[in-house]
């Protein structure tokens, strides 16, 4: 009855954001400042990650190839498919839930603690649409996140099979040039922009319905990344049935 | 002018207000006082349109509440300003941004007329040196004058406080209490304070609504207060020996 009820509150939250809007010139900043937290603050972890989990798919695709009947670009071939089919759509998702998602549940968190929301509320503010509207324009810009994901991953598996000796630069590029699909791109981004979504959404329905104090804050952020990692995997599986399957 | 007739509130079986009728009047501190667990924060909530009740109205100037269409209840509620218990600003946002914030979400002021307002009002409340201070430099009633300013910044024709004088010491809760009276009485608002501090009942209390269990116990002022015999209000109010004392000396000096 509860998943039922949260549920239902989730949607109505989402219709609620979009009602009764913020004057847009204060709405631009909102957005603007949470590009900047949400999007280009999360460059940097995603770049190092991306960079070096890409590196590591290298390796391990590399030393399980060990048929000589086996040709050496398949190293390339298969960063390429691991990379932009799963890892930086959907691995670098469940990261961000972690990152952004809990930033976001605890600030909005934050914010009902100390009444903040209730100020909006008083002055006749759609608070819904005041907090959670920006996050979810900004995190539209996600799939620039996961497309600079890509490439690094691709970039640090190149490295790494270079450096390790574990196949020739043009063994690689032929690897990932190799049966190339446009459509294996637009899945991966329609998966990205679902994501987006649910990074936008599922965070702040936890902040902004949060109940008690500073403790309840960092549990709230806690059943977040939870439940928005869980949603994440359930719409992958869903996803990659309905489009590949 | 507010008023509130027959007002109910319920969560689930726990019945929190019990039909509560009272005035609010223009131009004068009204204090809503009462035990922990009597209802005052319910009471303000509904009043502030954060809850809703089940039966009852609340008419500001002549206009129920609830009756209103969504924009007129927009109005309504951009002539309100509120000072939340632990001032509930905008941890993000300078002193200057929190105060220039209702200016900016609905007036359609140029920068430097907002500029203007704000100086005008952090220098009402004495802070014209702390525009660039963030909330958590400031200190308590420092951020309970911020909210004061961020209040009375759009000109509100009501102004509600949750217990303005919580956690502060009693110099800083006499310099907030006069600060309230004297904005009051300047701009004609219609103020309501939610309050456990009984010298902020002896001092600004021109109207006192006593709360108890739900349901209003006593009405008077702070002159009716030292007179009355109802013993819910006295047990409340002269609870301590200072204020029996007061009391006594009171009653004495006006026989």
């Amino acid at each position: 009855m509860t998943y039922l009820k949260n549920i239902g509150a989730y949607f109505l939250m989402t219709a609620e954001m979009f009602r009764k809007p913020t004057k847009w010139s204060v709405m631009k900043q909102l957005i603007l400042k949470d590009i900047d937290d949400l999007i280009i603050g999360s460059l940097g972890i995603v770049s190092f990650i991306a960079f070096f989990v890409g590196g590591v798919v290298t390796i391990q695709t590399a030393l399980n190839i060990d048929s000589p009947l086996i040709p050496k670009y398949l190293v390339g071939f298969a960063t390429r498919q691991s990379v932009i089919l799963e890892f930086a759509p959907t691995f670098i998702s469940i990261i961000m839930a972690g990152k952004v998602g809990s930033f976001i549940t605890s600030s909005i968190g934050t914010m009902r603690v100390t009444e903040q929301i209730d100020a909006l509320e008083v002055m006749g503010i759609n608070s819904l649409n005041y907090l959670v509207f920006p996050k979810f324009i900004a995190l539209l810009l996600y799939p620039f996140v996961i497309s600079i994901a890509m490439f690094l991953g691709i970039l640090g598996g190149m490295a790494a099979c270079i450096y390790g000796g574990y196949s020739t630069l043009a063994d690689y590029v032929t690897g990932i040039q190799t049966e190339f699909e446009t459509f294996h791109i637009i899945y991966a981004f329609i998966k990205t922009f679902v994501f987006a979504i649910i990074l936008a959404t599922i965070p702040s329905y936890y902040g902004y319905y949060m109940k008690g104090g500073a403790l309840e804050v960092g549990k709230a952020s806690t059943t977040s990344f939870v439940w928005t990692s869980v949603v994440i995997i359930l719409l992958n599986y869903l996803l990659t049935d309905m489009m590949l399957g | 002018m507010i008023e509130v007739k027959n007002l109910h509130k319920s969560f689930g079986n726990a019945h929190i207000l019990k039909g509560i009728t009272t005035t609010f009047e223009k131009g004068k501190t009204n204090l809503i006082i009462g035990q922990s667990g009597s209802g005052k924060t319910v009471f303000l909530k509904c009043l502030l349109g954060l809850f809703d009740y089940e039966q009852g109205s609340i008419a500001y100037d002549g206009k129920i509440f609830s009756k209103l269409s969504e924009d007129e209840k927009r109005n309504i509620r951009a002539e309100i300003g509120m000072v939340f218990q632990g001032s509930a600003l905008f941890d993000s946002m300078t002193i200057a941004e929190n105060v220039m914030f209702p200016l900016k979400m609905f007036t359609k002021q140029s920068k430097s007329e907002m500029e203007d307002r704000v100086d005008f009002v952090l220098k009402r409340v004495n802070l014209d040196d702390a525009h660039n201070k963030m909330p958590s430099e400031a200190s308590g009633g420092m951020q309970k004058r911020v909210a004061i300013a961020r209040a009375i910044v759009n000109k509100p024709k009501y102004l509600f406080c949750d217990e303005p004088n919580s956690g502060l010491d009693p110099r800083t809760s006499i310099v907030i209490d006069n600060l309230i009276q004297e904005i009051t009485e300047e701009y004609q608002i219609t103020t309501v304070i939610n309050s456990h501090d009984m010298n902020s009942v002896m001092e600004i209390g021109e109207k006192i609504v006593f709360l108890k269990l739900g349901l209003k116990e006593w009405e008077g002022s702070k002159h009716t207060i030292f007179k009355t015999d109802n013993t819910s209000v006295t047990d409340f109010v002269y609870s301590s020996n200072l204020f029996k004392k007061v009391r006594r000396m009171y009653l004495e000096d006006n026989v």
